[in-house]
Order: C-alpha cells, then structure tokens, then sequence
C-alpha cells in the first residue's frame, strides 16, 4: 500500500441528463489492475448509464475519462473496445441466429474480408479450457441456455483483448451455482491483472465478489468502501439512504380450502416445444405458493394458463373448485383470478393510457363504472383517487399516461387494480422485478397483506430471497416440470439451486445436507 | 420427342424471360430487408426504372447508358426510403406505399412527357435499341437446358449476381455485419457496426438492384414502354422475398415459379385455348396469395423462415 498504482481506469464528473432526467451527477470511479469494483445502487440510480458512457453508448454531458492515465475520447463502443474495454450488458448483445463464433467475431477491428470461422473456433476453445467455460464455438445463440449466453458474452471480451469487463447484474439470469462459476472466472482473470466492474443492486454480490465498493444514489457516487471493511447492513443504508428491514414479519397462517389446484398439466410454448409437463399442485386460502427456477424453464407458460391466456394440452385446472380447463382470460377473471403480469408495461398496462384508466380497466365492465357500456368517467376518477392514495402510486395526477411513472409506481398501480378486483387467486409474476428496495418492500408487504386476508397467492419469482422470506411453499421448476415441493421455513438454497438446475428434491437435499 | 423438348425449351426460355426482372427485384429487396428495412416502394421503383430506362436508350441508342439510368433513378428512390425511414425513423410501410403511389404517377406522367415533340411527348408505341438474346455458341445447342444460354445478357448477369449476392451474405465479414444489423441493430451498434451506414447502404443497393429490374421489362422482356408494364411485379417481388426466405441463392426459385405460369401462360394462349385470358392473367397474383398462405402456415409449425428480426423497425440508440 505504500506506492499507489495509477488506475487503469479513471472516470471525473460524469454527468449524463436525459429529458427531465439527471441520471448521472458529477460521478467518479477509480479502478486499479486485478481488481473488481462494484456499483452498487438502486434502479434508476445511474450504475448502468455510467457504464454506457463508458463504452460510448452514450455521450457525457460533463467529466472526463482517463485509461492507463490517459485522458481519451470514447465516442463507440468500438473505441473502447480498442482501449481494452467491454461491457456483458443486462440484454446480452448476442445475435440470436448466429453461431457463438460468429457473435464472438461479429463487428471486430481488422477483420478479414472473408473471416476464417474454424480458426476463430479453435481460438475460443482455448480461451475457454484456459477459464473452465463450457462453450460449443458453432451453436447457435438461441440454442443456448441465458447462462451460456453469458459465457459467450464474457468470452467475446476476452478474445477481444478486454483488460477492463463491465458487468451490468450478470447473476440475475444465473442459478446460484451459476454464480459461483462466474466468480471463479473473475478471480482467474484478475489474477491475470485484468480488472472488472460489477453493477448489482444486491449487497451480498458485492461481497462475494469485489474488491472496492462504490454506492450510487441518483446519479451520484455517494460513498467508497474496501469490501472488506464494510458489511450488507452499512451498504443498504448507504443505497437506500436509510435503515431498512431485511426481514418481513410473516405472520403466522392457517390455510383454509383450496382454492387453485393444477392437475397433471402440460401445455406447449410458441415454438411447439413442451413448456410445461406433468404439473400438480394445489393453493389454499392464506397460502402463498412460490414458483423458484431459472427464467424460462415454464414459469410464464404457468402463469398463462391459470390466467387463461394459454391452452393446456393436457391435464386439468380447478379454481375454487370449479374446473375452468382453458377457458377464456375473462371467464378466469370472473372465477376470481388476478393476475400481476411479468411485463409490466406490454401486458399489465397500457403506456399510453392515464392512470386512472389503467386502474379502471378491471373493474369497467360493470357498475358502479359502467352502465350497460357507458362508462362513467367521475366514478373511474374517483375509484383511481381512492387506489392512488392507498396505494401510494407517485403520479403527478391522475391522467398521466401511465408509461412516464417509474417502474416502482407502474407497479402499485396494476397491484392496486388486480388486488382490488381479486376474488380468491393473485397470480404475481416477477412482481419485484427491477424494482428499487423501497418498492420491493412494498410489493412484498402486499403479498403478505393478501395472505392475511385469506387469497391464495401464487408467486413466481427468480429471488431465492424473495421467495423464502414471503412464500409458505416453494416449487421448483426446470425445464416445464416440479423439482418438487418444499416448506420455505427450512428450505435450503443450495438444495434449491441443485433443484434449479434439475436435480430432484429428494437427491438435492441428500446433497446438500451430506 | 422432339416435339416435347421443343416445348420445353420453349417453356424454359420464357420462363427465364419473364424470371430476369423479378429475380433482380427480388435479390434488391432481399439485401433491403435483410438490413431491417421494408421497402413496399418497388412497384413505383421497377416503373420509373423501366420509364427512365427506355427513354434513355430511345435517344441515345446505348442500352448499357440506359440500364446505368434505371440504376440510378432506383437508387435514388431508395434513398429517400431510406431517409424517411432510417433517419427520420417514419413508418417503413407508409414511405413505401407513398414511393409506389409517387413512383407509379411519375411514370405515367414521363411515359406522356419524355417522347418526341412529334408523337406528343408520348413514349408508347415507340422502338429503342433493346437487348436481344444473345445465345452462347455450343452452350445453346444443348437440347431443354439449352434456353439457359439463349437469354438477353442482362439473365446472364443473374447467373453470376446471384451466387456472388449468396456468398457475400453468408461468407463474407459484410454480410455477417448485414444479417446482424438486420436481425438485432442493438447489438450490431454495441459491436462497433454503424447500423445507420449500412441500413443507407443495402437500402440504396437494393434498390439500384430494383431499378435494374425494371429496365430489363422495357429493354429485354417487353422491349417499349407501356403504362403498368410492371403488371404489379412489384408486389410480388414482396411475396417472393419470403418464398425465398430471404437466402439469395433461393431468389432464383420464386423467379422460376412465376416466371413458368407466365410461360404456360402465353402457351396456352399461343394454342387458342377457351380458358378465359381474364382468369390466366389472375394467375401470378392467386400463385402470391397462395405462397403466403403457404408459408404462414410453415412459420406458424415453427419451422424457421428467416425473416430478420428486426425488419420494419425503425433504430434508435438512446431508446429511452
């Protein structure tokens, strides 16, 4: 510690504005060689547009950045990819119909006219023996799995001659064990000197896996910490900007009748494929059930056909009792399904509507805000008045189109009209998806909230956490069929994660516990 | 027998005839499309292409000169496509169909205007140098497949276009920066590929490639300048993209499939058959219904058909 090295890579005063948005204010990041830096942060909070200005996705307003302690102008991502700088981005920049190898060489500097795909193969072999990655050089993207996806992204990095990798949330998509894997290609490559950072919202990431820590909130860089001198606790403090509750109080329940129950379903997906296999399951009244599973192993083909907007090939959906086997979206809705979809803004909402319209679209059919088709404006109104204010939905007024809300506020309010209109089934999919950890708490509260009242509540979700904290049961998903059951108060996350990634219950708690 | 393959070769020949400019067309919208841009201008394209084309030889005798005009006069349209729709992000099949409307009405409007004073600017009816068919020694005297090589020199630019246009798509560092820019701009931006430059490019190319298209009709397969002597070939250039799943080496076969009904067409018309000519000319445009239909129904068994990802959206970079 006695000479400082000068760091490889040096950001000052980076400020970015959009419209009516300041996202990044005055920020600054250091970097030294064999070193991770996490940036730690709320959504919204500027991490990732920092990291595009950073590879000249996007221009700064302000500030100036310096490589190896030289002041440079990166106005593309080719110029930095020339300056050794790539970023794995949350959507992987990963051609779907294209082979690994022809991503990997795709828009590279001083390629031949006619590239020499077998040569590059061979190249990304090696580079990925030498990082224990698992890659076949002429797959197809879209026959790969989201983790193997992003070992293509970080292996393009390398090839490219990255020093310095920007990972924006990589283990969002991954299994636990996934992660592990991540972090040990991390640590092979800073040993090798080559430097990384790391955005997360998640505390425990940036202890598992940086060296220097630096927390944003709106758009500025508020404190440094070494990693090793800090802890979740301070981290969430300094994120939120005040203390917040790690555990919510679950309330102890007592499941009434059953009131969803899946019996041996199978469906497919758009592709023909079966997306959904033999799945049995049963909610009761006060219960919530989590789905646990690595995106895309069934969950949003689950979800669709207890909300009626996917036909079962095979197989039987009872609610309340009542079979209601593929049946229309609103026949579902007046047997008392609600439903948070995953994407917010295609499916839960419409962009371009005002708020109040939006929390009117449940409840328009009938009286008191419709009358033989007509609707009544005042009533919508005063019903989005009631919502807005219960729910505490952040909008300038009531008819604002509702896509200028933050994602948070999108949320509470298609949480506001399903959990109004709820008869006895909330199937909440993703419902803290990309949300800060105010709202996330909320949305959880509301949860909980509905559990009390006696609904039963199906969530699916890809946070472990999320799901132990909140659900009394958890199912585990792979490839469109039940790893198995468990109680969440002694669940395992490893004997979760081994499940995520097809092991059955019985042997991934004889993993585990052995 | 020989009467058969007299036939035959008859058939073949016309077949090729009437293929060129679809094929050209065709081979244009694909690198169009395949950089994500929808051009429905090609119907407007090909006329003012063959308008533009056939006076130019009418006065200056030089086919050559005149296939170069068409060239330009399609790259042209496709410019202004393309900066409707790749820099001002307007809707890709609205700027299209204005192209057609625009190119179609300027074209009538040449076709009275460009003549000589003495017919009144009229251009119908009028002869200018053509391309003949030039048969290759030997080659032609090989008996069915033979037509292959009695064909005007603008088809036998296709036998060297069309594998050329194949490998540069699938082989080439070009061609892999075009398929991605097509397929996903985001990505191809964020790998240092100028999405806008090469959606300019292939927009333009293809439509150059369109304009040809239409020249052939005025100077080889029609020679002389009719209004609508398109006959809506524009349209189904469209439908033959997707016949041809947008693969070059695949553009050749729509081309032959209704350049033949055209063939059998003129056959069965040639032989005074009773069949009403009204229904044989529907022909070419229940074969297009039927084609899309066909691979609708081929996509919805998802089988992949090709189309790029990205076709018809217009790309921005700070997409907030």
């Amino acid at each position: 510690m006695a000479e400082e090295p000068t760091p490889i890579l040096k950001m000052e005063n980076i400020t970015k504005r959009f419209p009516g948005v300041l996202a990044n204010d005055h920020a600054n990041i250091e970097i030294y060689p064999g070193e991770v830096l996490a940036l730690l942060g709320e959504n919204g909070a500027g991490k990732s547009t920092l990291m595009n200005v950073l590879v000249g996705l996007y221009r700064p307003d302000e500030g100036d950045i310096f490589v190896r302690g030289e002041h440079v102008e990166i106005h593309s991502p080719s110029d930095a990819a020339a300056l050794g700088i790539g970023m794995v981005h949350q959507n992987f920049m990963l051609v779907p119909t294209m082979t690994v190898a022809e991503n990997i060489i795709l828009g590279m500097d001083g390629l031949a006219f006619r590239p020499d795909l077998d040569k590059v193969a061979r190249r990304i072999q090696e580079i990925a023996e030498h990082y224990n990655m698992n890659v076949d050089p002429y797959a197809y993207i879209w026959q790969l799995s989201v983790g193997e996806q992003q070992r293509v992204e970080i292996l393009k990095l390398i090839y490219r001659g990255a020093e310095i990798l920007i990972l924006d949330e990589p283990t969002a998509v991954l299994t636990p064990q996934e992660s592990h894997e991540l972090a040990n290609v991390l640590k092979v490559m800073t040993s090798e000197g080559k430097s990384a950072v790391f955005i997360t919202h998640k505390m425990e990431e940036v202890m598992e896996f940086s060296h220097w820590v630096r927390v944003l909130r709106r758009g500025r860089v508020v404190d440094v910490k070494k990693t090793s001198e800090t802890n979740p606790q301070e981290l969430a403090r300094l994120m939120v900007g005040r203390e917040v509750l790690f555990r919510l109080e679950k309330e102890a329940s007592e499941p009434g009748d059953v009131v969803l129950e899946l019996q041996n379903v199978y469906a497919d997906n758009e592709k023909g494929l079966p997306a959904l296999q033999d799945v049995s399951f049963t909610i009761r009244q006060g219960e919530i059930l989590g789905i646990a599973g690595v995106a895309g192993n069934g969950q949003r083909q689950l979800a669709e056909v207890i909300t009626g907007l996917r036909k079962v090939t095979g197989g039987h959906i009872y609610i309340q009792g009542d079979e209601e086997t593929n049946h229309s979206p609103l026949r579902m809705i007046k047997a008392g399904v609600s439903h948070i979809p995953a994407d917010r803004i295609g499916m839960g909402a419409v962009g371009d509507m005002a708020v109040s319209d939006n929390l009117a679209m449940k409840g328009y059919r009938e009286p008191p805000m419709a009358d033989g088709g007509i609707l009544h404006p005042q009533l919508i109104l005063e019903f989005a008045r009631k919502m807005i204010a219960a729910f505490r939905i952040a909008t300038p007024s009531p008819a604002t189109h509702i896509k200028f809300l933050s994602g948070g506020n999108i949320q509470k309010a298609i949480l506001a009209r399903e959990i109004d209109a709820c008869k006895g089934l909330l199937v909440a999919v993703y419902p803290s998806r990309g949300l800060d950890v105010g709202a996330t708490e909320s949305v959880r509260k509301r949860l909980l909230e509905q559990r009390a009242q006696g609904r039963a509540v199906l969530l699916i979700s890809e946070d472990l956490d999320e799901l132990i904290t909140i659900a009394d049961r958890i199912a585990v998903l792979f490839e469109g069929r039940v790893m198995g059951i468990v109680d969440s108060h002694n669940a395992d996350i490893d004997a979760l994660g081994l499940m995520m990634a097809g092991v059955p219950k019985q042997e991934a708690i004889a993993e585990t516990s052995g | 027998m020989t009467e058969f393959s007299a036939l035959l070769t008859s058939i073949l020949t016309i077949t090729l005839q009437a293929g060129t400019s679809l094929t050209y067309a065709t081979l244009g919208e694909i690198y169009t499309e395949r950089s994500g841009v929808l051009n429905l201008g090609l119907e407007g394209m090909m006329l003012l292409g063959a308008v533009t084309a056939f006076a130019t030889s009418y006065y200056t005798d030089n086919p050559w000169l005149a296939v170069l005009v068409a060239i330009i006069v399609g790259g042209l349209l496709a410019t202004v496509h393309a900066f409707l729709t790749v820099t001002m992000r307007a809707n890709q099949v609205v700027s299209g169909l204005s192209i057609t409307l625009f190119g179609t009405g300027m074209a009538n409007f040449l076709g009275q205007r460009l003549g000589p004073p003495e017919y009144g600017g009229n251009l119908v009816g009028l002869v200018a140098e053509s391309f003949r068919p030039t048969p290759i020694p030997f080659l032609s005297g090989i008996p069915v497949l033979g037509a292959l090589f009695k064909q005007d020199i603008l088809t036998y630019g296709l036998y060297i276009l069309i594998p050329l246009a194949w490998y540069y798509l699938y082989k080439t560092r070009n061609g892999l920066n075009l398929r991605a820019v097509g397929e996903d701009p985001q990505t191809a931006d964020a790998m240092g590929i100028n999405v806008f430059q090469v959606r300019y490019l292939y927009t333009i190319f293809g439509g150059m490639l369109v304009g040809l298209g239409g020249a052939h009709l005025s100077l080889a397969y029609a020679p002389g300048w009719t209004e609508n002597i398109t006959g809506g070939r524009g349209w189904i250039v469209i439908a033959l993209v997707i016949f041809a799943m947008w693969n070059p080496a695949r553009a050749i076969l729509g081309a032959i499939l209704f350049g033949g009904i055209n063939a059998v067409q003129f056959r069965l018309q040639a032989a005074g058959t009773t069949f009403p000519a009204a229904v044989l000319n529907m022909l070419p445009y229940l074969l297009t219904i039927i084609v899309l239909v066909i691979m609708t129904w081929w996509e919805a068994l998802s089988k992949r058909v090709g189309a790029p990802a990205a076709l018809s959206k217009a790309y921005m970079r700070e997409d907030k």
